[in-house]
């Protein structure tokens, strides 16, 4: 912490801020006020912070709704919300009670039951690192907009519990149902998404209504028409280039639904499309709050400002959210995000601060640099993957011990396919992030072909990434993709030599009502 | 910059409609789970609580995600033996080192069953759930024939017996003190004057006797006039004011009537205990407060208490209706003021005196069920029904306030149960 009490003075000999583990509304005032001058010094840049003081039961609400402090009803938030209040009860959750909401102003939850020593952490890493990270990077600025959110969510909610007045709750919640189910498919993962806005929502929902209803029907309609230009020739395909975003397909395509549920489609299109920046981001996000929660303790503590009682309780809490488990632990659930994305943030600074030359060799551009700088350019600019392709550095992959194993259903055995040595950190990289890479996390499957002239059948193509299945509900989520079609759906499954073959075929042939 | 907004007192339970709807959507599950645990446990505590557990395939979320199998090259920490090109054999079992099944499978690996806790009350009402007291409505919520009378402030007339006397008391005390205080500021200085007056004629012998005069008379004529202020009037009275309120008519009793003659063994009088516990917790949730009298017989009956009812043991021939006479005199005696809800239940192995069951019938159907909101029989008996069975089903086709049903083991207790309270559309 040496290097920034130059830069960061503080003003001769403050008064220590208040200890202790009851918390006052003024004692928070007064943490805040420090952490956001310290905050300042390191040039963090940042929405304004609104901090919200809740109970236990209000948090896991807000957990039970995704975090969102305003949501639509549906049953999988009670589920949710019981399955988070029994982790509660049974003091299983420790630390995780934290939620920031990336919104303008930024807004963060302290739980009232929370001491003032994790009321000071909280702030720290959630008013002040979360919200630089969301006001930062590039992912949050191009697919969220933080000051639309919330009158967003607003209008879904109660358009929602207007569609359940009108068509009747079980109608509503089947339909949410079929779009949860592909919700991790409803998220256009390259193309840039246009800016939601509360008032252009209203005003265009009424007009988009009549005019996608009139574009669906359309397509249908002209139908006969299309004989005359059949030939012998391959009919082209439609749509002409796979769609993977299969919610905006529906919404657009689906050649039975009323105005009313394409609508709906296009809510849970849109709140999946907030949440998938979060989805890329955990290590770095996550990591990043929390370098700037120690950096920024640590800084008031160096100023004299923190009493040695508030640091071991801070510390204590701290090392166990940076725990890493070994693999043949009980404990071990994969890489814990927090502690891989804090050991990276923190080894980029000491390169910047105090370079070997090993790290010479493998960051010639970062070694030396002004750590700030530094910082910032890679907050502003990576997802999850790049973060770790550029940045993870020989000695993290020594420091965590890091191994791959290659498991190959051909195989009979496993392979460690590469460790923690001169020869395997590149490989052991190149693993790991290709781990974090939604295009490998999750399956591809797009919307091929709808047979136009003939049963109106939908087709999905999936391309197994290194021969990898589908999972066992997919059955049943082409059920959902059924319902909302209306007609026959398929799911067609391309292998390595090229071969097509049907994997699922769910037949429904819904006739509206009264055609 | 910074706004700290406490939103403590905010709206709670915004979940609560979410939880509803999750209850809604798996009721079928969740009712299977409870009356598992009712089948699992011991009646006695019935009136909690239950965690509930359902199967978590039932209600997990479709999504696409990849399962086990093909090729997956995945990084772990905290390697401890392993070179590179090291050959493994496959971990049996997801241990610490899973091997294929990473994040992207882990929705279909969890088959643990999801587990949540029902409120009390939730419990209850799933356990209740279609069954409804019997010809409940009569008595309990058409016709309330019972009032209390209760203290509403006072008021201004009233029956003399009723005047509060402290009220009545300090509001004259008032008005006296409000009438007479344009005069007590007048006379004080009028006394003060003719004190002056007084004390200089003593000094100087300069008397001036009229003016003397002039102030006593007024002096008098001022006291005079406050004294006219009557000391209390009608106006002050004040009285007690009470009410009648309704009062709807909470309580009830039950009559356990169990046979413990020498052919009732404690087993069958085990699954009687569990069927009049079931029944009082039944009730608990209908009524404030209920009595409970216990009569137990073989062939003279006897009102006991509820340990004696249970765990006492005699033998000997059986006279049944020993047992209801002695329900009607109770009856008779302490609950026919027409505040009561009367339940019976009669519990047997079905073994009466040849000629006593006849007299049963009568008894029951003159003299017991007119007052009864209910009365159930079970009789607890593996084998053929005997003559009590065939006489009481005689009674059941002309009452139907009555009901009977077999039990054979503890497992049927519950299913004979929801059978006798059956919703009855009245």
């Amino acid at each position: 912490m040496t290097t920034m009490t130059s830069r960061a003075k503080a003003p001769a000999r403050k008064p220590p801020l208040p200890s202790g583990s009851e918390w006052t509304a003024e004692a928070i005032e007064r943490y805040n006020a420090e952490i956001a001058r310290v905050a300042a010094a390191y040039r963090l840049d940042l929405y304004p912070v609104q901090i919200e003081i809740i109970t236990a039961e209000q948090m896991m609400d807000a957990y039970a709704s995704v975090g969102m402090p305003v949501n639509y009803h549906h049953w999988s938030f009670g589920k949710h919300f019981l399955s988070t209040e029994k982790g509660y009860k049974r003091g299983q959750m420790g630390l995780a009670y934290e939620i920031v909401i990336n919104s303008n102003p930024c807004i963060a939850y302290l739980m009232e039951e929370n001491t003032l020593t994790m009321q000071g952490l909280v702030i720290a890493h959630a008013a002040y690192g979360h919200n630089s990270f969301f006001k930062g990077n590039y992912l949050f600025r191009t697919w969220t907009n933080a000051d639309a959110i919330i009158d967003y969510l607003v209008f879904a909610r109660n358009y929602i519990s207007e569609c359940e007045q009108r068509h009747g709750e079980e109608e509503v919640e089947l339909l949410l149902d079929s779009c949860h189910a592909l919700m991790n498919l409803g998220v256009d993962r390259y193309k840039r998404p246009p800016k939601l806005s509360l008032a252009k929502e209203k005003l265009r929902q009424q007009e988009r209504e009549e005019y996608l209803q009139g574009q669906v029907n359309d397509l249908w309609r002209t139908l006969p028409a299309h004989d005359t230009r059949s030939g012998p020739r391959e009919a082209p395909r439609f749509p002409p280039e796979p769609e993977e975003n299969l919610l905006y397909f529906i919404e657009k395509n689906a050649p039975l639904l009323e105005p009313w549920q394409r609508e709906v489609v296009r809510i849970v299109r849109k709140i999946a499309q907030y949440f998938f920046p979060q989805r890329q981001t955990q290590v770095m996000n996550e990591g990043w709050a929390t370098f700037w929660h120690y950096t920024l303790l640590n800084h008031l503590y160096d100023e004299g400002l923190l009493a040695d009682s508030f640091m071991l309780e801070f510390l204590q809490s701290h090392t166990n959210v940076v725990y890493q488990p070994p693999y043949n632990s009980r404990w071990f659930n994969g890489i814990n995000p927090y502690a891989l994305g804090f050991a990276m943030w923190q080894d980029i600074r000491r390169m910047c601060e105090h370079p070997d030359d090993e790290d010479r060799r493998w960051f010639p551009e970062i070694a030396g640099s002004d750590w700030l700088d530094t910082f910032d350019f890679a907050m502003r600019n990576f997802k999850d993957e790049s973060f770790i392709a550029q940045y993870l550095s020989p000695k993290v992959m020594r420091d965590f011990r890091m191994f791959a194993v290659l498991d190959d259903d051909r195989q009979d055995k496993l392979e460690v396919s590469a460790i923690h040595d001169d020869s395997g950190f590149r490989r052991v990289r190149e693993i790991l992030s290709d781990q974090y890479n939604l295009g490998a996390r999750e399956p591809n499957v797009q919307a091929w072909n709808v047979d136009l002239r003939g049963d109106r059948s939908l087709t999905l193509r999936h391309q197994p990434h290194r021969r990898r299945p589908l999972g066992g509900s997919t059955d049943e989520v082409m059920r959902h993709l059924a319902r909302l079609w209306g007609f026959t759906v398929r799911l067609e499954s391309v292998d390595e030599d090229g071969n097509i073959e049907l994997k699922h075929e769910i037949r429904a042939e819904r006739r509206r009502n009264g055609n | 910059m910074v706004r700290i907004i406490d939103r403590r007192f905010d709206s709670k339970n915004k979940s609560a409609v979410n939880r509803q709807r999750f209850m809604r959507r798996f009721k079928q599950q969740i009712r299977k789970a409870v009356s598992g645990a009712i089948q699992g446990r011991s009646i006695r505590d019935l009136d909690n609580g239950e965690e509930v557990s359902i199967p978590a395939r039932d209600l997990a979320e479709p999504s696409l995600h990849h399962g086990r199998g093909g090729v997956w090259e995945q990084i772990f920490p905290g390697n401890d033996q392993f070179s590179s090109g090291d050959r493994i054999n496959r971990p049996l079992g997801g241990g610490g080192d899973g091997s294929g099944k990473g994040k992207a499978s882990n929705e279909g690996e969890h088959e643990d069953d999801f587990v949540f806790q029902l409120s009390r009350e939730e419990f209850l009402e799933l356990f209740f759930e279609d069954l409804e007291l019997p010809r409940l409505i009569r008595t309990q919520l058409a016709k309330v024939t019972d009032y209390k009378t209760q203290r509403a402030g006072f008021k201004s007339d009233g029956v003399p017996a009723n005047i509060n006397i402290i009220r009545s008391m300090r509001g004259a005390l008032g008005r006296r003190l409000a009438l007479g205080s344009p005069y007590a500021a007048r006379i004080r200085q009028l006394q003060e004057a003719l004190d002056d007056a007084l004390a200089r004629q003593e000094a100087d012998e300069d008397s001036d006797e009229d003016t003397l005069r002039a102030l006593r008379e007024e002096l008098a004529a001022l006291r005079a006039k406050v004294e006219r202020i009557p000391f209390i009037d009608s106006f002050d009275l004040r009285y007690n004011n009470r009410i009648k309120v309704p009062r709807p008519t909470t309580q009830a009793v039950m009559f356990c009537v169990m046979d413990v003659s020498g052919s009732m063994d404690e087993e069958r009088k085990s699954i009687g205990k569990r069927f009049f516990m079931l029944l009082y917790l039944f009730l608990t949730r209908t009524y404030e407060h209920i009595e409970v009298v216990f009569i137990r017989h073989h062939t003279v009956a006897k009102e006991v208490d509820e340990d004696e009812f249970f765990h006492s043991r005699e033998s000997g021939g059986t006279v049944v209706s020993s047992a209801l006479v002695m329900m009607r005199d109770i009856v008779r005696e302490r609950y026919a003021n027409g505040q009561w809800n009367i339940y019976g239940a009669q519990a047997s192995d079905g073994d009466n005196w040849d000629n006593d069951s006849p007299v049963c019938g009568r008894l029951l159907a003159n003299e017991i069920l007119p007052w009864c909101q209910y009365f159930a029989y079970v009789e607890i008996t593996a084998g053929e029904p005997q003559n009590l069975w065939r006489e009481y089903a005689r009674l059941g086709a002309e009452h139907d306030n009555f009901a009977m049903q077999r039990i054979e083991s503890p497992a049927d207790i519950y299913p004979v149960f929801r059978e006798l309270f059956k919703k009855t559309i009245a």
